[in-house]
């Protein structure tokens, strides 16, 4: 049973992945893109008059990019390119490969969003199961309208009013990137530090933002949770407050939540990369807007097709953990 | 919430009352009552109507195009809003915006809801092959985050969008949701005794859809609609500020585009971002409100929740 499953949910893990390649090999073929010709006249123009032998160089080029060949054989390069990871050259950078600058920008993506993400998470919930509880502080309850309406309103826009808050009116935080323009990245305890200190802004933007969310749905769980005979029978028993909190209520309605987590991935890093967009943080978010500004398709492709597949791993291995944190989920259903 | 005016006997004649106000006028009124949550909601949609409204009275919106007023003014008598770099009267961006972006919401989320209702409608009541291939599409489209998707659609069109190209962009991804939550519903709808009274005494599947199922699911529905109008705007105006939206129009996602292109917020123009930030936030903040509203109204178990 559970061998079945597993085959199963990686077989769609799978299929992800061939779904991702394909739809970014066909779609810009449909609309009959050529974008070596597109970026060699976007180039002439700038240089201010049309080269002669233009058509010449987009023959050369394709001809180095395979783009001569029929389709099928495209295809089946473009899959076994994507399966060796290799993504080509970057258009607008041409020496330079999209896999080098994607590795790149990648840990900064995902140091920015597994640090947003936990910590949001940890404490939208939290916030939610307290909520929800009748021994909780009364205090507490005021914070629960404004997250919810922050929730709302995408990470980027708040994001947009953070730096015009805190970084250009109240000099505290860095306008933009990701370490001081000029330093040389080195594990000092002066850069971690300035590291830090850029993160800060967005992150609070992505924080500020999702806290709501998980709250929402954590008191919505807990208040189901709290009808339960098990809680009913654990106060008769005389249980500890802390106890019926935590092991009876928190625990169980937890669950649901690690469920929309996995669902939520999507929308987070969607958010996340307009996010860097907006700070320009070093991350691929900020390597996708330049791309999509210089029409580097390949740079594009790349990158749509390295994030679908990262929150196809990230999805999968919480999909995977998820037995493990419910016992009464068996594979059987699957 | 015990307040007397609903208790109160009425001092009309029932019939002539009627006449006046429409019978389900009333219900929905005593209904709001109960629900904060969508009057508030409610509330803001309308005040954003309200500023369209007046706005598009007073300013020509043709004075959204480039070179139409003096580049880069500050807010003053006749330019409410100030201008922009490229000399767009920014208060005419804003009332030609607003209804653009709406329009794209409308069309990408009406169409998402209404071919994820008849997807979801198939996939659950018919079953068998059917709903396994609907239900595998969804389950692998909505682990994709729809963004990037979005992106190379939109960049796979040469030259700019228009803003009902926009809408379709946005509506090819937007009906997987919709197919979730419906097939879902009406999976346990199916089940209830009244339908399957209906089908023993005889009812076609048709007619158990449209006069046995759709009737119960309509809050539903409209709970759907709107989460889908909303996340069709939040989708479009993501792509929008990436630079892949209509570049000749003025939506409230090309105005945040042109605000972070220029920098404006590091060189201090908040005349230039601070409007359009404010007008979506309301406008996603009246939806999530009203949307959280029509769960309530949908999901009775919620009512104490929310």
């Amino acid at each position: 049973m559970l061998l079945s499953y597993l085959l199963k949910r990686i077989g769609l893990f799978f299929l992800i992945v061939w779904i991702a390649a394909t739809v970014n090999f066909f779609l810009p073929r449909i609309s009959g893109q050529n974008p070596v010709q597109e970026k060699l006249q976007q180039q002439a123009l700038m240089g201010g008059y049309m080269q002669a032998g233009l058509q010449e160089m987009v023959k050369e080029y394709e001809a180095k990019f395979g783009l001569d060949k029929p389709l099928w054989r495209q295809y089946l390069v473009y899959l076994g390119d994507m399966a060796r990871l290799n993504f080509n050259y970057s258009i607008s950078n041409y020496p330079r490969t999209v896999l080098e600058m994607m590795t790149e920008a990648i840990p900064w993506t995902i140091g920015l969003l597994s640090m947003t993400t936990i910590l949001a998470f940890t404490l939208g919930t939290l916030l939610g199961a307290l909520l929800a509880w009748p021994k909780t502080p009364h205090f507490l309850k005021w914070f629960f309208p404004p997250l919810i309406l922050l929730h709302a309103i995408p990470y980027y826009l708040l994001g947009l009013v953070l730096i015009y808050l805190l970084a250009f009116q109240v000099k505290i935080f860095p306008i933009f990137g990701g370490y001081t323009a000029g330093t040389v990245p080195q594990l000092t305890l002066g850069f971690v530090g300035d590291i830090a200190t850029h993160s800060v802004l967005p992150s609070l933007a992505i924080i500020l933002v999702a806290i709501g969310g998980w709250a929402l749905g954590m008191r919505a769980m807990m208040i189901t949770t709290e009808g339960e005979d098990f809680m009913t029978f654990g106060e008769a028993k005389g249980l500890k407050n802390a106890t019926l909190f935590m092991r009876y209520a928190l625990r169980n309605a937890l669950l649901p939540q690690t469920t929309s987590l996995a669902l939520a991935l999507g929308h987070i890093i969607s958010g996340a990369v307009l996010v860097e967009t907006v700070f320009a943080y070093p991350g691929i978010g900020t390597v996708l807007y330049h791309a999509i500004r210089e029409s580097d398709h390949y740079l594009i492709q790349g990158i749509v097709f390295s994030v679908i597949v990262t929150l196809g791993i990230a999805t999968l291995i919480l999909d995977l953990i998820y037995p493990v944190l419910d016992p009464r989920i068996t594979y059987r259903r699957a | 919430m015990a307040s007397g005016s609903t208790q109160m006997p009425q001092a009309l004649p029932a019939g002539e009352a009627r006449s006046l106000v429409p019978d389900w006028v009333g219900s929905f009124l005593s209904y709001l009552r109960r629900n904060p949550t969508m009057v508030a909601g409610l509330l803001v949609l309308l005040g954003i109507f309200l500023f369209w409204t007046i706005g598009s009275l007073t300013v020509d919106i043709q004075r959204a195009r480039p070179l139409s007023v003096r580049v880069m003014q500050p807010p003053q008598a006749g330019l409410p809003f100030g201008s922009d770099r490229a000399g767009r009267d920014l208060f005419a961006c804003a009332i030609a915006g607003i209804p653009m972006t709406f329009r794209i919401g409308l069309i990408a989320g009406l169409l998402g809801v209404g071919i994820g209702t008849v997807l979801g409608f198939f996939s659950a009541y018919y079953g068998g092959a059917v709903d396994t291939v609907i239900r595998t599409i969804v389950d692998v489209g909505l682990t994709i985050p729809g963004l990037m998707i979005l992106i190379i659609i939109a960049t796979s069109f040469r030259g700019g969008l228009t803003v009902e190209q926009m809408a379709l962009v946005v509506a090819t991804l937007a009906w997987l949701n919709p197919t979730r939550t419906i097939r879902s519903q009406v999976l346990t709808l199916k089940q209830r005794a009244y339908v399957q009274v209906a089908r023993l005494s005889g009812m076609g599947g048709p007619e158990i859809i449209f006069k046995e199922l759709i009737p119960n699911l309509l809050s539903y529905l409209a709970a759907a609609s709107v989460s889908a109008i909303s996340a069709a705007i939040l989708a479009s105006i993501g792509l929008e500020a990436l630079g892949l939206g209509p570049m000749d129009s003025p939506t409230l996602g090309m105005t945040i585009y042109w605000v972070i292109y220029y920098a404006a917020l590091i060189n201090g123009w908040w005349w230039w971002w601070a409007p359009p930030i404010a007008i979506i936030s309301l406008l996603f903040i009246g939806l999530f409100l009203v949307s959280l509203g029509l769960d309530e109204l949908a999901n009775p178990r919620r009512r104490r929740a929310v």
